[in-house]
Order: structure tokens, then sequence, then C-alpha cells
């Protein structure tokens, strides 16, 4: 294995202007003042990523991540620290960035490879590939500034993705396009890691770090706060996640609310589909509250199966050890290994108290005919 | 980015691929790397910038040569007609110098503004950012050689022979030419970042330039005694674009001494009376110079270009 992205020690700090002076006369009446003030924006950050990793980096608006994935791209240069890189990078900072309104898809094509550092020769052998990926054969030769959003941003991620880069950054603009091709454009970052290649990947949507990252980075107010395993970085994301205080050090036992464990009366949680199933979540708080509760069942490749929560019945939390139940009368899941995680929102849903992410995992065994992920218990017949 | 071209193997060479650095600052040496590395992306901008720049003109590129052809009546009308300067040849001796000017006004007045304007490119994608007034400069070069098309009719309509000796000299004087335009140009798109009246003010001091050039008027005949009396000839010569300008006139233009087309047919002493070898000399250390002129605005592109972002 081969790192790919070396992050050693990235500070990044911007000069905020108050008061702008960008003429020569203020700047001759004003030599002092324009009070500037330096915000950092990241703080000493490391970390590295090897070939065929998927990273996700996940943080509130205003965490850096941004600001993370321009250094890397070299679009930023850090104040301090360096970043090491092997082989080639495309990035999708902002999808049809580089486009000459005036001129046509095709030349576009050409101009946005250039900048994403490839030859004329290497477009021209993609050229098709990136035509029929984007879907737009019979505008290819129109001005782009006749396109609609939705072409315009479909040809910006077929060049980015058909140059075929060894890392491939991509901030947030898997939400482009309709449903199909966001479909598509997920597909095609599925080769990419079957490839082998590298993917930072920076988003909003825990659901979707879940389904492709291998590993995941946490960024508050510029510091790194979780650079682990999807499931424990998504904990401590949840954990800050709307957070009562942003500056709050990660502490699950200083916590009001902490999920303790997770216990099935038999000790197993190995179950038959279509059988039913009880298990106890041991919930400490430091005081009494009252909330709700919510529980989440993934599959191992991370598509979300059921999310529930105590449907509006508020779950009220003596200070002290207290005892949640949850009944799943008739799991109708097929064969497989599920991941449950558990948390305590507030009333409105919009603050988490605490979470527990994967602290249970269920195997399901199934005798059944059927395939996929639910039993439907389908009959078939000709009428 | 030659581990792109073949896409199957790119896996098993990356081991072994560059490696890159992010940092605070760039080295020179990986700066000139990085801007001979994407000279396709160079090429790219220059082709796409005339094309804009002409997208939608029913005359197209060929407003590059009636723009000059314009400036050019203008001066042989007021200088030669009008105020009767007696040159002879004078379209012939205006052009050899214009062309030039033109290169250097052309380049710098459109790499000025240029990261100020492309904000949206500079802030989101990744490149090394003195392509973008290097663009300028190479579409100003692509318009020179227009230019140099349009003088070598004019030469061959005025059956006027060049000086094949100089000739061979201005591979070298071009090349210290670009190496000049492009420092001021990649200098200045620096500054207008954080100065916006750059712009306005490049526009002003570009003129004064202009006439402080030897290029309207013959610098043996008009300017030479006098500035030698008070011992401003270094001065005047510490002006780039003075010797840049003689070294192509004396190549087109050739006669250093010419009879008056007035009453009278004075003798008019029109350039310097240098050999070839002397100005094959002063070409060359003209050219050391900008070579580290161009070095040197590198370097304060790359002290300049951190705070970008900010100031974009």
């Amino acid at each position: 294995m081969t790192t790919v992205v070396d992050v050693a020690n990235v500070s990044k700090d911007f000069k905020i202007h108050y008061e702008r002076h960008q003429s020569l006369k203020e700047r001759l009446l004003h030599p002092k003042t324009g009070s500037t003030e330096d915000f950092s924006a990241l703080k000493d950050i490391s970390f590295e990523v090897e070939e065929g990793e998927t990273v996700g980096i996940l943080g509130h608006n205003g965490s850096g991540k941004s600001t993370l994935l321009k250094c890397i791209c070299g679009v930023l240069q850090p104040t301090s620290g360096e970043i090491r890189l092997r082989g080639s990078l495309a990035a999708l900072l902002e999808l049809g960035a580089g486009f000459q309104l005036e001129l046509s898809g095709r030349d576009n094509v050409y101009i946005y490879g250039a900048m994403l550092g490839f030859t004329r020769k290497r477009i021209d052998q993609i050229f098709e590939d990136i035509v029929d990926f984007s879907e737009i054969q019979h505008f290819i030769d129109t001005p782009v500034k006749f396109y609609s959003s939705g072409m315009y941003v479909r040809l910006a991620f077929a060049v980015a993705v058909n140059v075929n880069p060894d890392i491939l950054v991509v901030d947030e603009v898997l939400a482009v396009g309709d449903e199909r091709f966001q479909a598509k454009c997920i597909d095609r970052i599925r080769n990419f890691q079957e490839e082998g290649r590298a993917i930072l990947l920076v988003t909003h949507s825990a659901d979707q770090v879940r389904s492709l990252a291998s590993r995941a980075i946490v960024l508050e107010s510029g510091l790194m706060i979780a650079n682990g395993t999807v499931s424990d970085s998504l904990r401590i994301f949840r954990e800050h996640l709307l957070g009562d205080t942003p500056s709050n050090e990660v502490n699950d036992h200083s916590a009001e609310v902490h999920i303790d464990s997770v216990t099935t009366p038999s000790g197993s949680f190995d179950v038959h589909s279509g059988a039913s199933m009880h298990f106890d979540v041991h919930v400490t708080s430091a005081t009494a509250y009252s909330g709700n509760f919510v529980m989440e069942i993934f599959t191992r490749a991370g598509v979300l199966v059921s999310r529930s929560d105590a449907q509006g019945a508020p779950i009220n939390l003596r200070p002290g050890v207290n005892t949640i139940g949850v009944d799943l009368p008739n799991i109708p899941l097929l064969d497989g290994v599920f991941d449950i995680n558990v948390g305590v929102v507030d009333p409105r849903g919009s603050n988490v108290k605490a979470w527990g992410e994967k602290v249970a995992t269920m195997q399901v065994t199934y005798g059944g005919r059927e395939g996929g992920l639910v039993e439907l218990d389908a009959s078939i017949r000709q009428v | 980015m030659e581990n792109a071209t073949s896409s199957e193997a790119v896996h098993e060479g990356l081991s072994h691929a560059p490696v890159r650095v992010v940092s605070a600052r760039i080295k020179l040496r990986a700066r000139l790397h990085n801007l001979l590395q994407r000279r396709e992306l160079l090429r790219n901008l220059v082709v796409s910038d005339i094309r804009i720049k002409y997208k939608g003109s029913a005359l197209g590129l060929l407003w590059s040569m009636l723009a000059p052809a314009f400036t050019l009546g203008i001066y042989y009308l007021v200088f030669s007609v009008f105020l009767k300067n007696g040159y002879p040849n004078y379209v012939i001796f205006l052009f050899s110098g214009l062309i030039v000017w033109n290169l250097f006004q052309n380049a710098v007045n459109s790499a000025t503004g240029v990261i100020v304007d492309r904000a949206g490119l500079v802030k989101k994608v990744s490149f090394p950012r003195e392509i973008l007034p290097l663009a300028s400069v190479g579409s100003a070069v692509i318009y020179f050689l227009i230019q140099l098309g349009v003088l070598a009719l004019f030469l061959v309509i005025f059956g006027h022979a060049p000086n094949w000796t100089m000739l061979a000299i201005l591979p070298i004087t071009f090349a210290t030419l670009y190496l000049f335009a492009s420092a001021v140009a990649i200098v200045m798109s620096a500054i207008t970042v954080y100065l916006r009246d750059m712009k306005h003010l490049m526009e002003v001091l570009l003129q004064l330039w202009f006439w402080m050039s030897p290029v309207v008027y013959s610098y043996s005949n008009s300017l030479a005694p006098q500035i030698h009396r008070h011992g401003l000839t270094l001065l005047y010569f510490s002006n780039p674009m003075t010797l840049l300008v003689l070294t192509f006139q004396r190549a087109f233009y050739v006669q250093t001494d010419v009879h008056s087309l007035l009453a009278g047919h004075a003798l008019l002493h029109m350039l310097p009376k240098w050999s070839a070898t002397s100005f094959l000399y002063l070409n060359l250390g003209m050219f050391a110079i900008m070579c580290a002129v161009f070095l040197i605005s590198l370097v304060i592109f790359g002290r300049l270009e951190g705070n970008f972002e900010s100031e974009l």
C-alpha cells in the first residue's frame, strides 16, 4: 500500500477584513487601519490516505472541511505544514468552475481537462466516454451559457471522473442532477473504489459516508476530533451534531446522557427471520431528561433498513441508570448481519443527547426461499 | 502527468509516481517545473482567450491587424504628413517599433486584471496561477506574430530589404521581450489583487512609457544628442524597451543615415551606428538580465499569491 495523500501538521489562517481598503487612495489614507483579525480555519491537521481508501470528511458548516479539501487540491496554500500527494488528482470542488460560458461544451471539456492536468491526447481518448456519461450528445457543440444547470454540472462531473485520476476529491457535489444521474455517480465512485483509487469525500450526510467510506475524519472548528473507523467517527460526529456547545471536549462520560450497553434477555443477538426480539438499552443520565429515543438498523454495506423512534411518546429519564426496552415483534429481515444504532434526542429531534453507533450486531438466519433484504411472503401463481 | 496517459497501468506505477508537495512556500525550482508541466493548459487558455475575444465579431482575427493598422495610419498622418518629420519609409520605421511595443502593451494591459477577473476559477480550481498572466502574454505573442507577418508583407510591397545579419539576432531580442513582458504581467496581475487601482494606473503609465521608448520618433535623430549632453543616456537605456525597439528597427528599417524627404534633403541620423556584434552583445546582456527579472517576478508572485483567497 502506498500513501497517496499525506497531510502533515497543516494549519491555515485567514485574515478577516472588517474594512477593506482595496483602492490606492484608501491604502494611502489608512495605512495602518483596515482592521483585520486572524482566523484559524485549520489547526494542526495530520492524517494519511492510503491507495484504495475512501475517506469521508465530516463536519458542520464552518468546521474547516472545505478549507482542508482546498489545501489538499492546492487551491489554497497552508499557512504551515505540508501536504504530499502521489499520483494525479481530480477535484470536484465546485462543478464547472473552470467553464468558459462563451465556448462550446466540446471546447470546455478540453480546457477543463487541461486544468485538471491532462493532455489533449488523453482527453481525445476519453472524449466519447465523457459525452456518453454526461448525456448531452446533442448539445456538445453548443456554448455552455445555453446549458441548463443540470447539463452544466453533468458535463463537469463527467470530465472529472472520466480522466481516471489516482485521487478523486469530492465536495458535496453528489447532490447534483436527478436521482438517476446521482445513482450513476455513486456507481462510478464504487467503480473507482474497486480499481483501488483513493477518494476523499466531504459531506454532511452520515448515510453517504456510511455507504461509501472505509474511514472517516471529523472536523470541528478547525480541529480534527476523530480519525478512525466510520462507526467511531460517526458516533463522535453525532455527539457533536448540533451539540450544546461546539467547543465541548469529546468525552462520553462527561455527557449528560450516555448509552451504556444493549443487552438481550438471552444474551444473544442471533435471531430467526420472522421471530420476535426484545432488547434493553441501558442509559445513564446525570439529570432528569425528557426526550425521544431513536433506533436505526443498517446492513453491513451501510444501507439504512429502518429508522424508528418512540412515536412521539417521550422517554422520561431519571437521574442514574435507566432501561429502555425495544420490541421487534416480527423481524422480516432475511439472512445477514445488521448493525444497530440507538440514541437519545431532544423532543424536536434536532439535538442529539447521546448516540450509540453500532452498539449491537444482530445476526439473522433465514430458511426460506426469498432473496434480498426483507421477506415479503410473496406468493406467485398464474391466474 | 505522464502516469495518467495509460489508465490501466495507473496503480502499478503509483508507488513510483512523483510526489507533489503543497506547502506555504513553493520553491522557485518547483514553480518553474509546474509551469513547464502545464504547457498544455497555457496553450488551451491562449486559444480560448483569442476565440472568446473575437467570438461573434464578423471580422474576427482580422481585428488584431486592423486595430494596429489604424494606429499606424494615424501616426503616419500626424508625424509624416502634418508635422513633416521627413523620415523616408516612415511606415516601416514606425511599424518595426510598434509591433514590439504592442506586444508589451497588450500583454501587460490584459494581464493586469486577469486574476481579479477570473477569481471564480482561482478560488476553485488548482493550477499554477502564473499561467493566467502568462496566457495573456501568450495571446499578445499571437497578435505579434500576425503583425510580424503584415510587416513582412509591407517590406515586400515597399521593396525594402531587411538586414539579414540583424535578423539573426531577433530571436534573442524576442525572447528578451517575452521574458520582460511576462515578468511585468506576472507582478502586475498579483499586485492588482491587493490594489484594484493598478488597472487604471497601468493604463496611464503605459502611455508615458510608450513615449519614453523610441517608437514614433528616431532615438538617434531626435533625442541622442540632448540626453547625451545631460548625461541621461544610461537612464534612457534603463528602459528595456529602448534596446528592444532599436534592435527591431535596425533589423527592418536598416539604414542608419538617410536623406530627409524635405527640401534641402538634410542628412538624418536615424539609428545608432553600432555593429551587429555590438547589438548581439547588448541583446545577450539584456537577455541575461531579463532571465533574472523573470525569476524574481515568480518569487514576488509566490509571496503575494498566498492571500489571494481572502482578497478576491
